[in-house]
C-alpha cells in the first residue's frame, strides 16, 4: 500500500497550494522550492485561487490502470489566473463541449482509488465555471 | 426542554452543494414499474463518478467559508454529519479540514444519526461556540444516499448537502433563538454493518417515526419560545419525499408558502443528512433581515432537532459571496437508468 507519497502532496492536491518566489514574485505550481525564472529559493507557500482557462486538451479513451472507470475523460492544460500551466482532469463536462479558452474553476474530486481496501485519493480537477444567478443579475444591471 | 447556550450563537456563513446529474423518477419507473399513483419526487440528484460525501462536503464548506469571510485556520471544529462515509474507519472531517486549510489546530470528526446527523453536529457546534470554547465551528450535513435497485427508496435517494459556520451572534447572518431535540428508540430505518443498502419499515417510517418526531419537536420548541407558525417566514422540514413535509407542515399550521422556500425534494430528491440543511440554505438565499426560520430535521432511529433562527442584516451583504443553492439545483444534466447504474457503481464487476 502506497500512503506516504500521497500524504506528502496533500496540500498541493487538496488546496492547490504552490509557492511564490520572494525574489521575483513568480508563482509556482507544483511547488519546487527553486524559482525557474530567477533561480532563487522560492519556498513561501501560495494558495492559488483556482480560476483559469483551458489552454489545450485531449480526451482519453483508453484510460491507464486505476482510471478505467472514469473513461472517456478529458485531460487539459489549464492556465491558472496567477500564471502557471497545470495538467488536470476536467469534470462535470461532456468531452464534446470542451474548447480552448473555456473558463474553469478548481474543484476537489476523487482522482482514483487504490482498490476496495485501499486509499481514496482526492485532488484537484477543473470544471466549467458554475453559472450564477447573482452574476446574471449584475450583467443585466 | 429548550436548549440555549450562555453566549448567543448564530450562523456566520453557509454554503450548499448539489451534484450535476439528475435521474428522473420516470426513469426508475420505466425499469422497475410503479408510479401509477404518482412519483414521490420529480427527479433526484446523482453524484458523478468522481464525487462522494467528502467531495460534496468540501465544496459546501468552501462556500460557507466564502460567506463567513473568515480564514480557514480560525475554525476549531470541522464536523461532517453523514450516513454515507467514504471510509468506514477514517474521518471525513480530516480530509475536509485539510482541503479548507483548517488543519492542524482544529477538531475533526464525523457524526452519525441517519438523516439528522448534520443537525446533531449543528446543535453540538452551537454548544461549543456558545460555551466560548471556540469562536468558529464548521458543520456539514451531506450524503450520497443509497437505495436498493427496485426499492421504493431508489426514486428518492439523492445526493448533496450544506455546510454552516457557527460563530458569535453579533457576527451572524442568522442567530439561533433556541433548539430542542425529541428522540426515541424507533427502528423505522437502518443499515447493518457491512450491508450495502438500508432496510426500512415501509409505512412504519411515517406515523410513529417521521410525523411523531417532527411534529412534537416543532410544537414543543414553538411553545417554549412563545411562537406560533404565523411568526415564521419559512419552515424547513426534513424532506424524504414531497408528501411527508407538506403533510407535517400543514398539521403544524404552516401554509404552503411558508414551506416553499426550503422545499427542494422534488428537484434533487432526499439528501438524507443534507436534506433539511440544504433546505435551510435555500431559505437563507431568499430570506430578509428580521425573518424567522424554523428548521426541523428527522433522523431514523429516531429523532428530530428543531431550531428557531432569526435572520440579521448581514444576510444581504453575504448572500452573493458564494453560489446560491438554486445555482446548483438549476445546473441539471438528466441521465438514464443505465448511466445511473454506472455512476452509482451498482453493477458488481467481480
Amino acid at each position: 500500500m502506497r500512503l506516504a507519497p500521497h500524504w506528502r502532496v496533500r496540500a498541493q492536491r487538496l488546496q492547490l497550494r504552490g509557492e511564490v518566489c520572494q525574489c521575483c514574485g513568480e508563482r509556482l505550481f507544483p511547488p519546487r522550492d527553486v524559482c525557474p525564472a530567477c533561480h532563487q529559493p522560492a519556498d513561501k507557500p501560495f494558495a492559488f485561487c483556482g480560476e483559469g482557462t483551458v489552454y489545450s486538451f485531449s480526451t482519453v479513451y483508453e484510460a491507464p490502470k486505476g482510471y478505467e472507470r472514469f473513461g472517456p475523460y478529458t485531460i487539459a492544460l489549464v492556465r491558472l489566473k496567477e500564471g502557471p500551466l497545470v495538467t488536470a482532469q476536467l469534470t462535470d463536462i461532456d468531452p464534446a463541449d470542451v474548447r480552448i479558452g473555456l473558463p474553469v474553476e478548481m474543484v476537489t474530486r476523487v482522482l482514483r482509488e487504490e482498490g476496495e481496501d485501499g486509499m481514496v485519493i482526492y485532488g484537484y480537477k477543473f470544471r466549467p465555471v458554475l453559472e450564477r444567478e447573482a452574476a446574471r443579475e449584475e450583467a443585466r444591471a | 426542554m429548550i436548549m440555549r447556550p450562555s453566549r448567543e450563537v448564530g450562523i456566520v456563513g453557509y454554503g450548499a452543494y448539489v451534484p450535476r446529474y439528475r435521474l428522473p423518477a420516470e426513469e426508475v419507473g420505466r425499469i422497475w414499474g410503479g408510479g401509477q399513483a404518482g412519483y414521490p419526487v420529480r427527479e433526484k440528484s446523482v453524484p458523478g463518478l468522481d464525487e462522494d460525501t467528502t467531495t460534496m462536503a468540501i465544496e459546501a464548506a468552501r462556500n460557507a467559508l466564502r460567506r463567513a469571510g473568515i480564514a480557514a485556520d480560525e475554525l476549531r471544529a470541522v464536523w461532517v454529519g453523514t450516513e454515507s462515509k467514504t471510509y468506514a474507519v477514517k474521518p471525513t472531517g480530516t480530509i475536509v479540514a485539510e482541503a479548507l486549510g483548517a488543519t492542524p489546530h482544529t477538531q475533526a470528526a464525523d457524526w452519525e444519526f441517519a438523516c439528522k446527523a448534520g443537525t446533531e453536529a449543528l446543535q453540538a457546534a452551537i454548544g461549543l461556540v456558545g460555551s466560548e470554547m471556540v469562536r468558529y465551528a464548521l458543520i456539514a450535513g451531506v450524503d450520497a444516499a443509497q437505495g436498493r435497485p427496485g426499492d421504493a427508496l431508489e426514486f428518492t435517494a439523492g445526493a448533496g448537502g450544506a455546510a454552516y459556520i457557527l460563530g458569535p451572534r453579533e457576527e451572524s447572518l442568522a442567530y439561533c433563538e433556541g433548539s430542542l431535540s425529541y428522540v426515541t428508540d424507533t427502528p423505522d430505518f437502518f443499515r447493518r454493518a457491512h450491508e450495502r443498502y438500508p432496510s426500512h419499515g415501509g409505512r412504519f417510517t411515517g406515523e410513529p417515526a417521521y410525523f411523531r418526531h417532527i411534529e412534537r419537536a416543532a410544537t414543543q420548541l414553538m411553545q417554549e419560545l412563545g411562537r406560533k407558525p404565523a411568526d415564521y417566514a419559512t419552515c424547513v422540514l426534513h424532506q424524504p419525499n414531497s408528501k411527508f413535509p407538506a403533510r407535517a407542515g400543514k398539521a403544524l399550521g404552516f401554509t404552503a408558502e411558508q414551506l416553499a422556500a426550503g422545499m427542494l425534494v422534488s428537484d434533487i430528491g432526499n439528501c438524507y443528512a443534507g436534506s433539511s440543511l440544504i433546505g435551510l440554505s435555500a431559505a437563507l438565499d431568499r430570506a430578509r433581515p428580521g425573518d424567522r426560520i424554523l428548521l426541523v430535521s428527522f433522523g431514523s432511529g429516531a429523532g428530530s432537532d428543531a431550531f428557531s433562527f432569526v435572520v440579521t442584516e448581514a444576510i444581504e451583504e453575504r448572500r452573493n459571496r458564494a453560489p446560491l443553492t438554486w445555482d446548483y439545483v438549476r445546473r441539471r444534466h438528466p441521465i438514464d437508468y443505465g448511466t445511473y447504474v454506472r455512476y452509482r457503481q451498482k453493477l458488481r464487476m467481480h
